[in-house]
């Protein structure tokens, strides 16, 4: 049977860019949907009827849904590029930080860029103090996965690409060079590797314009 | 002295998963109990990002977060049966899917609904309900979530086993019922009837205790 490998997604999602991401470092071919999240497919609902999100992976007709689950099956399914390190102490870690990632440092950078003004100033302690446990991980290593690209590289697109958008969407800054050396350098080998940059959302402006027009224009009065 | 060693709160249901793994896999141990309102110098080292139980040390090597411990469990000792995840890879996204959901949904919401009043605790138990309803379908013709044996999503589900009776009692209200949920229930059963699992739980009385006393407290916090 020839192989179907479908991915609903949005172009400015990070999450189903780590779905991108990782299919194309593998070299796997797929066929993408496009979905309107305010106008959600009857095939999205289908394939993902209870969290209604993308993205959703859907291979041979079996869908996936939940972006580091989608990452894992990826890795257990096609060889060649291997996505996890091998050794389960460094795979342990990996998903740790990973699970770090999603689970405190996206609220608590979105915080701190949107959440309300009078919080602002804890706001922006809060996430900068989840960004040091990232800088001191990284440490001297060229990607979080060490001299290439895996898992957890993946997972940190958001602090790879999207915190620069909110950043200037909200005219909060919270990667500093000063305060997080090892961390923006991490950032700008990331979005220049190969395998990455291509598949990175075009039309910067057009995101930036996207998050104010949910969000607003951020928790300070810095750009307004 | 074991090279296992495992932090925990002889009260929270997170390390009790991994204790039911590492009983369920014959992997020997030793318990460490924390007091969580005086935690340990060692705690805060080997856990300082979120200075929580679960931790396994093994070899003297941190890993915390009770899904990525049970992960590193079952890579680690691969030869000790029972396997906590299948062999399929689809098999495998769906025993996470089930674990991320149970934790992002139904922990949160089932807690909610214990520890709120009045329409706050309706709102709660109308979502865990939604939510549930889920969980329901995905029982049909299982034994458990892992197939015949109990598995990774069954571990992560387990606390419904054993604190959903303590909850109920305390709260005064049911929080699943028979006849809307019975396929939960009997799962429930067979949860607590599988090798290794009730000879592990704290005494309910002790639980009881406990946990009407965090309630009271948190209610006290509440704003009028």
């Amino acid at each position: 049977m020839a192989e179907e490998v479908l991915l609903f997604g949005v172009w400015g999602s990070p999450f189903s860019r780590r779905v991108e991401m990782a299919l194309k470092l593998k070299g796997i071919q797929y066929k993408y949907f496009e979905e309107d999240l305010t106008n959600k497919s009857p095939t999205l609902l289908k394939y993902n009827p209870i969290h209604k999100k993308i993205p959703v992976l859907v291979h041979n007709g079996k869908p996936i849904a939940e972006s580091q689950v989608i990452l894992e099956y990826i890795d257990e399914t096609w060889k060649g590029y291997p996505i996890f390190p091998k050794d389960p102490y460094e795979r342990a870690n990996a998903r740790f930080w990973a699970k770090f990632i999603d689970e405190k440092c996206l609220p608590g950078i979105f915080n701190a860029c949107w959440g309300e003004e009078k919080q602002h100033e804890n706001a922006v302690k809060e996430a900068c103090e989840l960004l040091k446990h990232l800088e001191n991980e990284i440490g001297e290593k060229k990607y979080f996965g060490g001299e290439a690209i895996g898992f957890l590289d993946i997972v940190a697109n958001f602090i790879g690409f999207w915190l620069g958008i909110f950043e200037e969407a909200s005219g909060t800054k919270l990667l500093t060079r000063e305060e997080f050396p090892k961390l923006s350098n991490w950032v700008g080998v990331f979005v220049s590797s190969s395998g990455i940059k291509e598949n990175l959302p075009p039309a910067r402006d057009k995101l930036i314009a996207y998050f104010r027009s949910q969000f607003g224009t951020g928790s300070t009065d810095a750009t307004k | 002295m074991a090279e296992v060693k495992l932090f925990r709160a002889w009260s929270s249901p997170f390390p009790l998963r991994i204790v039911w793994a590492l009983e369920v896999k014959g992997i020997e141990y030793d318990m460490i109990y924390e007091d969580l309102s005086n935690k340990s110098s060692m705690l805060l080292q080997y856990n300082p990002v979120y200075k929580k139980v679960p931790v396994l040390l093994h070899k003297g090597k941190p890993i915390s977060e009770s899904l990525v411990i049970l992960e590193y469990i079952e890579e680690t000792w691969k030869s000790k049966t029972p396997s906590l995840l299948p062999g399929d890879p689809y098999q495998r996204a769906m025993a996470r899917f089930w674990a991320k959901f149970g934790d992002d949904k139904i922990l949160p919401l089932i807690w909610e609904a214990f520890i709120k009043q009045g329409k706050d605790q309706e709102e709660a138990l109308i979502a865990a309900h939604e939510n549930l309803k889920y969980l329901e379908v995905e029982l049909r013709g299982k034994k458990f979530l892992g197939g015949e044996t109990v598995g990774f999503a069954d571990l992560t589900f387990g606390w419904l086993a054993n604190l959903v009776s303590v909850f109920e009692e305390i709260a005064g209200v049911t929080l699943i019922d028979h006849e809307k949920f019975p396929l939960l229930l009997t799962w429930m059963k067979n949860f607590m009837d599988a090798p290794k699992i009730r000879e592990t739980w704290p005494p309910r009385d002790k639980l009881i205790n406990h946990f009407r006393a965090l309630r009271e407290t948190l209610i006290a916090k509440e704003p009028k």
